[in-house]
């Protein structure tokens, strides 16, 4: 089976829930070394996203992705709208019209996604931003023809939890220095969520 | 327009509608639009507000934005992406107040936009109080 418009549609469904029952932890993280809003952003965005997706049809992935980085991109307000917004939009405009997305096409098309979000936030590796998680996330995908899904969620939470030990050298947190070190960085924790629920949806459609 | 136009970008409303009203004092004809908050005005930036302030007051005498924090400089960068010609549009890499204020004052005495973004920049180093 491969991934197709309804694999998109059920795995942006579903993060909408994860992010609204996550949305107080995601808040606390920022609090700790920002101003307390990631989770309330996410929630709001994907609500609104999640508002769309009831009634729009769509004939492709890339359609939905690109129109769920819209969304987003308006509608979750911190540096964390315009990045996923523009992750979205990258990985729409790479799967342009294919119906049935392999899994090399998907790993290709968010490596166009990182690409949008180096471009975007010009952080790197080690920032303490949501790149600790992309990156190697990417990387495993496009490493491994066939993915053991189990592998990579383990791969992500290590790295989403390997913020923890780094200093902040973008966006919000990069004021508090040193402060920073000890706490998991909230956007590495929404794109832990973001790359667990997409391992779900694919394990389901056996990708 | 004969005077660059100068956009002010923050994460409060408030913010950048105090600093407007600071400007006019001096802006005689140089063109000033905000674009604060988010698009339901609460704490944040949007894209499609900074989008919209920048042609508001374009021309192409040129437009300088200036930025307060984060995800101010993300989406400024973004709406400069929407927008076809960005030629004449800069981001100004300066403290929203100083640099504002400065930028003002260039443009009003006719100023290009490379002077305009310069006296903007200069103001990173302005020594508020001699000691
Ligand atoms: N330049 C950047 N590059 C990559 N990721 C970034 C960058 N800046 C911030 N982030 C990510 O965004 C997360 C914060 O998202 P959030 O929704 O809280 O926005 P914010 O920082 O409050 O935005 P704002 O700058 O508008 O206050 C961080 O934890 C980090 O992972
Ligand atoms: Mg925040």
């Amino acid at each position: 089976m491969a991934f197709t418009v309804d694999e998109a549609k059920l795995w942006l469904i579903n993060l909408n829930k994860i992010y609204q029952q996550e949305k107080m932890y995601l808040s606390e993280l920022d609090q700790a070394i920002g101003d307390g809003d990631h989770g309330i952003n996410m929630a709001r965005g994907f609500n609104e996203l999640n508002k769309k997706l009831e009634t729009a049809e769509y004939h492709t992935t890339a359609d939905l992705f690109k129109d769920a980085g819209m969304v987003l991109l308006s509608k979750v307000g911190g540096a964390s709208g315009p990045l996923y917004g523009t992750a979205f939009i990258k990985a729409g405009g790479a799967l342009k019209d294919k119906e049935e997305v392999t899994k090399e096409e998907l790993a290709a098309a968010l490596f166009e996604s990182l690409e949008g979000l180096k471009l975007r936030g010009k952080a790197r590796l080690e920032d303490k931003t949501m790149l600790d998680v992309w990156i190697p996330a990417i990387e495993f995908l496009q490493n491994h023809p066939k993915v053991d899904w189990d592998e990579f969620k383990k791969l992500v939470k290590e790295k989403m939890e390997g913020t923890k030990k780094l200093e902040a050298k973008k966006g919000r947190a990069s004021y508090l220095g040193i402060r920073s070190v000890g706490h998991i960085d909230p956007g590495a924790a929404s794109s832990y969520l973001l790359f667990v629920e997409l391992a779900r949806v694919c394990e389901g459609v056996g990708l | 327009m004969t005077n660059v136009g100068i956009v002010l970008v923050s994460h409060s409303l408030e913010l950048v509608k105090g600093l407007e009203e600071l400007l006019n004092q001096i802006k005689q004809s140089v063109p000033i639009a905000i674009a604060g908050g988010t698009d339901e005005n609460e704490i944040g930036t949007d894209v499609f507000k900074i989008k919209q302030a920048i042609q508001s007051v374009y021309s192409e005498k040129g437009v300088a934005v200036l930025f307060d924090l984060g995800s101010a400089l993300i989406n400024a960068e973004l709406a400069l992406e929407m927008l076809d010609d960005t030629k004449y549009i800069k981001i100004a890499d300066a403290p929203l107040v100083e640099g504002a204020y400065a930028a003002v004052v260039q443009s009003g005495i006719g100023g290009t936009l490379v002077e305009v973004i310069g006296s903007a920049e200069e103001t990173k180093n302005l020594q508020k109080i001699i000691r």
